[in-house]
């Protein structure tokens, strides 16, 4: 017995951090929040959308979705020669991303149900110099990221804040922060802000329809428990003659 | 004059078809012992579900394309495009892991029961022919989204059949249709998920309710409600009147007809369960990365290998087993095996008494480990494998058939408690 406490003592950690050894911010976003939603598809129209496409989801969509006149979104937020009603693709011929990035910039329409919010939220905050990389950044989140920092200016150049310990004689470095040179457009707050809205802009594409899906739940679950009363009032009314 | 055209229609149709016949027979005059209890909701609540995955698979069926360039787009297209295409697929993915429950509830009461038993071995065989169709009707649908976990899952468990000598590599081949899981295994294994197996599926409910009917539903007390001609009192027959195929041979006691007293109950039962099943699709329908996992999320590809393949939540408890044998030909025989042997399950059981009510010590302890030990093994089937792990999931195997053998041993001279004559109410 004391064998087995110890064993499943032991397997606590593996338990605990079976998920991975980042450590990954909150992100708190909001599908309600219209404005947030709007400053995010902004952003990802400007900055990510001629790599990475959302090719499953419709400009005509988001459009209604996030309450952006079709006008405005046709021609503030459409970069290529697509109609309203079309897919969002982008015209990066996949080869060529591949020779240029080592990798093909994948579609980012599913990213958020793949990856997860706190992931995309930390990813996009985790970017730092490292000359030794082809773009001169490099990743906590996802090391060796075939991705240049195209938020750069915004954020600016961030450098990692390294913290040394000492582990039996061996020394260890281990980044603990980040600091920005000041040369974004953005403070280190307002960055936060603007990646968060991306986040929730990215939610948002991994499943349009949530917010419809939870207000129909509740009517549901309302009228299946009406349900389930009047059809508990029938069967005892029936099984009154039984026993 | 409104009455008179329904029975005459009634009438009409009674002398081609035997429609009334049937459903006096099978629900209005059926015997139904009265003291069924919570778990005999699951049979046909199963039903249900059948019938849910059937609706909304033609419906998905309708938008889906089953090819290898085009079904992941196309499942986007259902989640999007399509007017309440989320929902049909959610009903759908949440229905499949529904199906599970039910049948795992519903297997789980004829154990407790032993209604598998003697004059219900062919009721539990039929049963268990369904859980293995069901399995692979499951299996196979499950590559259909064609994302990455559907793809290197279908690879995973197809590549077992390697392990077989001689004709392994050869079997593989001809499952998937190719060299690695491709477009071919996508084809085929959606033909088998929409045609093949819900026609096998319909065909084996059907029998297993054929089986069920000819000799009657067993109850929680595990005694026969059907006894000799003439020898029950006229308080144990009671005040119903059942059809003459299952009274005119036996006396029937402490039963009621099917309907209306179980088709209320199980109104009931269905909304109860409805709540629970809505309440995953509508709050949480990727069931925390159980029901729809996250590596789902994005197209197969064969050159890039999840770090953790598991299967979906309901066939772990059997992928522990095959982990937990280093030998991959011993594993896949003892995966097969931990399947097959529930098939054995009337023949290992010699006891005469069925329920557990009244059954000895050993029995339900026995069973008690069996449950932790079949759960256990579905909790680090999900899990990565690592020494510790693997050396639980042995211990957990072990559990798992020592459940058969130890019951083969006791079963026979096992100390029983005396049973009642009349069903009891509790």
């Amino acid at each position: 017995m004391k064998k087995l406490m110890i064993a499943l003592l032991a397997l606590l950690p593996t338990l605990l951090f079976a998920s991975g050894n980042v450590h990954l911010d909150k992100a708190n976003y909001d599908l309600t929040d219209k404005a947030s939603l709007q400053s995010g598809a902004k952003l990802f129209m400007n900055y990510c959308a001629a790599c990475h496409s959302t090719a499953h989801q419709r400009y005509q969509r988001v459009a209604t979705d996030l309450d952006i006149p079709e006008d405005l979104m046709v021609n503030n937020l459409m970069f290529t020669d697509s109609k309203i009603g079309d897919l969002m693709k982008n015209n990066m011929d996949p080869a060529e991303g591949g020779k240029w990035f080592g990798v093909v910039p994948p579609d980012l329409t599913l990213v958020a149900r793949l990856r997860g919010p706190d992931w995309i939220y930390t990813y996009l905050r985790s970017f730092y110099a490292d000359p030794t990389r082809p773009f001169g950044v490099n990743n906590t989140v996802f090391p060796l990221v075939g991705m240049p920092h195209v938020l750069e200016e915004l954020q600016g150049v961030p450098t990692a804040i390294y913290e040394t310990t000492e582990h039996d004689g061996v020394e260890h470095k281990a980044i603990i922060g980040f600091e920005s040179n000041g040369q974004g457009e953005m403070s280190s707050d307002e960055y936060d802000k603007a990646v968060l809205n991306l986040v929730n802009f990215l939610v948002y594409a991994g499943e349009p329809n949530k917010l419809e899906r939870q207000a129909l739940g509740f009517w549901v679950l309302g009228f299946l428990a009406v349900l389930f009363i009047l059809s508990y009032l029938l069967k005892k009314e029936y099984w009154r003659d039984i026993h | 004059m409104l009455n008179k055209l329904v029975t005459g229609t009634l009438d009409w149709i009674d002398a081609r078809i035997p429609m009334t016949e049937t459903w006096n027979k099978h629900l209005a005059q059926y015997p139904t012992p009265a003291n069924f209890n919570f778990w005999y909701f699951f049979g046909g609540l199963a039903m249900l579900v059948l019938v849910n995955q059937i609706l909304t698979g033609i419906w998905l069926t309708m938008h889906y394309n089953p090819s290898a360039e085009l079904a992941f787009a196309s499942i986007e297209y259902i989640m999007r495009d399509v007017p309440y295409g989320w929902l049909l697929r959610y009903m759908h993915s949440t229905g499949a892991s529904a199906f599970f429950v039910v049948i795992y509830l519903h297997m789980f009461r004829g154990l407790i029961y032993g209604s598998y038993q003697k004059p219900r071995e062919l009721i539990w065989i039929f049963g268990m022919l369904i859980f293995l169709v069901l399995m692979a009707e499951a299996f196979m649908g499950y590559l259909l989204p064609w994302g990455q976990m559907s793809f290197w899952g279908a690879q995973v468990i197809i590549s077992l059949f390697g392990a077989i000598p001689i004709i392994g590599d050869d079997l593989t081949l001809w499952i998937r249709g190719d060299y690695v899981v491709s477009g071919a295994t996508l084809n085929r294994f959606f033909a088998l998920h929409v045609i093949a197996l819900p026609l096998a599926l319909v065909a084996l409910v059907f029998l297993h309710l054929v089986a069920l009917h000819e000799v009657g539903s067993n109850n929680p007390d595990g005694i026969d409600t059907k006894v000799k001609k003439g020898t029950a009192s006229a308080d144990e027959k009671g005040q119903f009147t059942f059809h003459k195929q299952y009274s005119g041979k036996k006396d029937i006691i402490d039963c009621i007809p099917f309907h209306p007293y179980f088709t209320v109950k199980d109104i009931m039962g269905v909304c109860g369960f409805l709540f629970l099943f809505c309440a995953v699709i509508f709050f949480m329908p990727e069931g925390g990365g159980y029901l729809l996992e996250a590596p789902n999320f994005e197209p197969a590809n064969g050159l890039k290998t999840p770090s953790h393949i598991a299967p979906v939540w309901y066939y772990t408890p059997f992928y522990a087993i095959l982990r937990a044998i280093p030998d991959k030909l011993i594993g896949v025989v003892f995966f097969g095996g931990s399947i097959v042997i529930l098939f054995f399950l009337p023949w290992l059981d010699r006891c005469k008494v069925r329920s557990i009510r009244y059954r000895s010590w050993i029995h339900k302890a026995n069973i008690a480990q069996f449950i932790v030990c079949f759960i256990a093994l579905g909790v680090l089937g999900a899990l990565p494998a690592t020494p510790l792990l693997t050396m639980f999931a042995q211990v957990g195997s072990v559990g798992y058939f020592g459940f058969f053998i130890a019951l083969w041993l006791y079963s026979k001279n096992e100390k029983t408690k005396p049973l009642p004559t009349r069903l009891t109410f509790k």
